[in-house]
């Protein structure tokens, strides 16, 4: 499986100076598709660099889903997601002419997102708090273990939009180690570094997501069949 | 005290089961599941919502109005680091 490595991110910026007006979003839309050949990026990246704010839209345009879908899976909230994500590619467009290329330009605005969805959390005290109190969930919110309960396994296949549910329903600490792990695909070490917790505490967090989920995706079809 | 891998109990292997995952290892090899039908479905759920999570594409499109707020905050941005703008 492919995953985000990390590289470091240079905080002092240049931030490009032109007065160029930029382009509406539906015409970059237009003239970026959502895949481009790597060159192609490239070349863009570099325009972007150099201050073109066109090619800056179209980088936009090309990455807006993938950093728009990552904040909304971290915070679980749309409205903090879409603050999200204009605070990411305001931090982009400050730091863009930083980017060296030691890693795929997608990895580092990927990290860059990372870094500015955990600040917000910080500021919040929502990820420490959280992170803690997910440790030792009230007892009516423990993950179920599988010693006493009834044999009701998943089946094959899981319904996205329900996983996708599920996942936003999860409780902030336990969601933000299944996004970092299960989805984006980081390993515990980097997890663990990035949440300043221990590799332990992001296994046993991603643990005890997982069997959450499961409870839910085995309520799922119940609380179906009473609607 | 470590338990014997063959004797443990289903609780004593789902609380060492977060690390079993973590360490990578084949956790299916393990002795407790080859007697018992319970942990091996929970181990085999596991596994398939970590599998579908790596499944989830980042498909939703932000609405419009971000790029607008992007596209306006640097425009502010640009207009108070001008070195050509007029003291104010």
């Amino acid at each position: 499986m492919t995953h985000p490595r990390f590289s470091t991110n240079p905080p002092d910026a240049t931030t490009p100076s032109s007065a160029e007006a930029m382009l509406p979003v539906e015409q970059v839309a237009a003239v970026a598709p959502a895949a481009l050949p790597r060159s192609a990026e490239a070349e863009i990246l570099a325009q972007a660099q150099a201050g073109d704010h066109l090619a800056f839209a179209k980088l936009y345009s090309l990455h807006k889903r993938r950093i728009y879908s990552l904040c909304l899976r971290m915070v679980g909230n749309v409205s903090e997601a879409e603050d999200l994500t204009q605070e990411a590619f305001l931090q982009l467009h400050r730091k863009i002419a930083t980017f060296r290329g030691d890693s795929a330009f997608s990895t580092w605005l990927h990290r860059l997102t990372i870094n500015v969805v955990l600040m917000h959390l910080r500021k919040k005290d929502l990820t420490l708090i959280s992170m803690d109190e997910a440790m030792e969930p009230a007892p009516e919110g423990n993950p179920g273990r599988s010693f006493g309960a009834r044999d009701l396994t998943l089946s094959g296949s899981i319904d996205r939009l329900v996983l996708e549910r599920a996942i936003g329903d999860l409780p902030a600490g336990y969601r933000l180690v299944f996004v970092l792990h299960d989805v984006e695909g980081y390993e515990h070490h980097e997890i663990a570094a990035m949440l300043e917790c221990s590799i332990g505490n992001s296994k046993s967090q991603l643990h005890k997501a997982r069997l959450k989920l499961r409870d839910a995706l085995r309520a799922f079809p119940r609380q179906e069949e009473r609607r | 005290m470590t338990e014997d891998p063959k004797t443990m109990t289903c609780e004593q292997f789902q609380a060492q089961l977060s690390e079993l995952i973590g360490t990578g290892e084949i956790v299916a090899d393990h002795p407790h599941l080859q007697s018992c039908p319970r942990c091996r479905a929970l181990l085999a759920d596991l596994q398939t919502i970590a599998e579908a999570a790596r499944q989830l594409l980042p498909i939703v499109e932000p609405p419009d109005e971000v790029w607008e707020h992007i596209e306006s905050a640097i425009k502010k941005e640009e207009a108070s680091t001008d070195p050509h703008e007029e003291p104010k």
